[in-house]
């Protein structure tokens, strides 16, 4: 375990170090190419003055709004389309189609019709997770093998008892690594928008990121990444991990 | 005011099919699976079906379970027809299907939940005496992909005896294990099964696996699936595999079964 995070640490420690130099070198103008110390300047100014910790909140409240509502709307239309040959050919089809189309398409839309409001930012999102999740449950039921449903139904298990004690438990792994997905593409569309769209009801990460290039402020833009970066790493380490572990020792199933 | 049953019939009918006809229409061909089955089974009886793959018997096991429904004819238990599976009738099936999110005793619940009427120390104390009962108590803890082969089908058969069902219906649940692990686990099942008394119906293709297990042997042939003949084996209990009495009864039935396989092919 110390090895691994001593691991961690050198490769973290010599990515910074080769920034540095970089930066020493003068092969760019430091206004492109911020040194580590000057990031790190920003961001604990940044910090002092509360700007990015309210930005953070914007941001990951927005986000997880939008893809609560993702998950809520995504996860039993999933299930819908994984039970009937009408809802396949229908939803399934319209989910298939739009999870090819790239989140930020659905920006100018949103601002059309939402106009500059939270509304907007929501609807991207939403729009960003939702078609994901709906592949991901769908393959994820349709995966199971049918001995399971037999079984539990010789055992006197039907209808709802099926669904929620043996539909989608045996299709856990599937929805975990489709929420999962659904995660990465709400962070997508929720930066994509925040660039975007100036909304007045707060200002999250992607505005300060936005403002950042117009500033010509490159410690800003290169701190409000890492920051981004950071909150993704937290989530998938404390919220998914854990999770996956589970199921890994329960299934039988990946690498220790 | 149940009248005491009369001397010639000590022993009460539990499963009765008469004239039980099923087909099933596969993209490319049309299948009768069943063909005027007729077949009674006595309350406690270990019957066992068989007869080469095709032959229709898991399809009868599905239909005694209420799994599916005939096409023609009438499938009942205790003198009533049966209108849908439960947990008087319980199936066990060819692979383990034992449920990974679940731990092996979460398995043996499973069944034991869907039955009325029980606190869950009355269910947690079953589940654990079944356990018991499968030489399986200390790994209850355990991850179902931790558990050998064999060992996962005495879960199954654990969770299948734990709700107490009248009937156990087994579909070739030995097939994909090595010998030595079937042979342990027929002595399992004899054990068990004199101690309960279920009525078993068990699917094999193994002849001598059905000598070695059944009161009776009911041979089935294919296209259409129909019973040929009926063996009684009067051996005593508990049975060896190996045993050369034995041996005489499957080279019987295994003589009369390729019989009707080549008279097949010639006609």
């Amino acid at each position: 375990m110390i090895a691994r995070w001593a691991v961690a640490s050198l490769f973290f420690a010599c990515l910074i170090g080769l920034w540095q130099l970089a930066v020493n070198a003068h092969i760019w103008s430091p206004l492109l190419l911020p040194s580590p110390s000057n990031v790190f300047i920003y961001l604990w100014s940044s910090l002092e003055d509360g700007t990015m910790l309210e930005a953070t909140l914007v941001t990951v409240r927005r986000l997880l709004i939008g893809y609560g509502m993702g998950i809520l709307i995504g996860l039993p239309l999933g299930l819908l389309t994984a039970s009937f040959r009408w809802s396949q050919d229908t939803i399934g089809v319209l989910a298939l189609g739009l999870q090819t189309l790239p989140s930020v398409c659905w920006v100018p839309l949103a601002l059309l019709w939402f106009g500059q409001t939270e509304a907007a930012m929501l609807f991207v999102v939403v729009m960003g997770t939702l078609w994901s999740l709906i592949i991901a449950t769908d393959t994820g039921v349709r995966t199971i093998p049918p001995i399971y449903s037999r079984a539990a139904r010789s055992m006197g298990s039907s209808g709802f008892h099926t669904w929620t004690h043996v539909i989608l438990p045996a299709a856990l792994p599937f929805l975990l690594s489709g929420m999962k997905q659904g995660w990465a593409f709400a962070w997508r569309s929720l930066m994509a928008a925040e660039i975007y769209v100036t909304i007045l009801t707060g200002f999250g990460l992607g505005h300060l990121l936005h403002y950042g290039r117009e500033l010509n402020a490159m410690d800003q833009v290169i701190g409000v990444m890492l920051v981004i970066v950071m909150i993704g790493l937290a989530v998938d380490k404390t919220l998914f991990a854990p999770v996956e572990r589970f199921l890994h020792r329960r299934w039988g199933t990946g690498r220790q | 005011m149940e009248s005491p049953a009369p001397a010639t019939e000590a022993v009460p009918t539990k499963l009765v099919l008469e004239h039980v006809s099923k087909s099933f229409q596969t993209s490319s061909l049309h299948v009768q699976a069943l063909d005027d089955v007729t077949l009674r089974i006595a309350e406690g009886e270990f019957v066992c079906l068989v007869g080469p793959s095709g032959c229709g018997k898991s399809t009868l096991l599905n239909l005694i379970a209420g799994l599916d429904r005939p096409d023609g004819g009438t499938v009942q238990a205790d003198g009533q027809p049966i209108s849908g599976p439960g947990p008087h009738r319980l199936m066990m099936f060819q692979e383990a299907a034992l449920f990974p999110w679940l731990t092996v005793l979460g398995n043996v619940l499973f069944g034991l939940k869907l039955v009325n009427g029980l606190s869950s120390a009355e269910r947690r104390e079953k589940a654990e005496y079944f356990l018991e009962l499968v030489g399986l108590k200390r790994f209850m803890h355990s991850n179902v992909h931790e558990l050998s082969g064999g060992m996962r089908q005495r879960v199954a058969l654990a969770r299948s005896l734990a709700p107490n069902p009248g009937v156990l219906l087994m579909d070739e649940p030995f097939g994909a294990l090595d010998a030595l692990t079937r042979e342990q686990l027929y002595g399992d099942i004899q054990r068990i099964w004199s101690q309960h008394r279920k009525t078993i119906v068990f699917v094999t293709h193994n002849v001598r696996e059905a000598v070695c297990l059944g009161d009776r042997v009911i041979l089935f042939s294919p296209n259409p699936g129909r019973i040929r003949e009926e063996f009684s084996i009067p051996l005593p209990r508990p049975r060896d595999i190996n045993s050369v009495d034995l041996a005489r009864y499957s080279t019987e039935i295994t003589r009369v079964l390729k019989g009707y396989v080549q008279s097949e092919v010639a006609g």
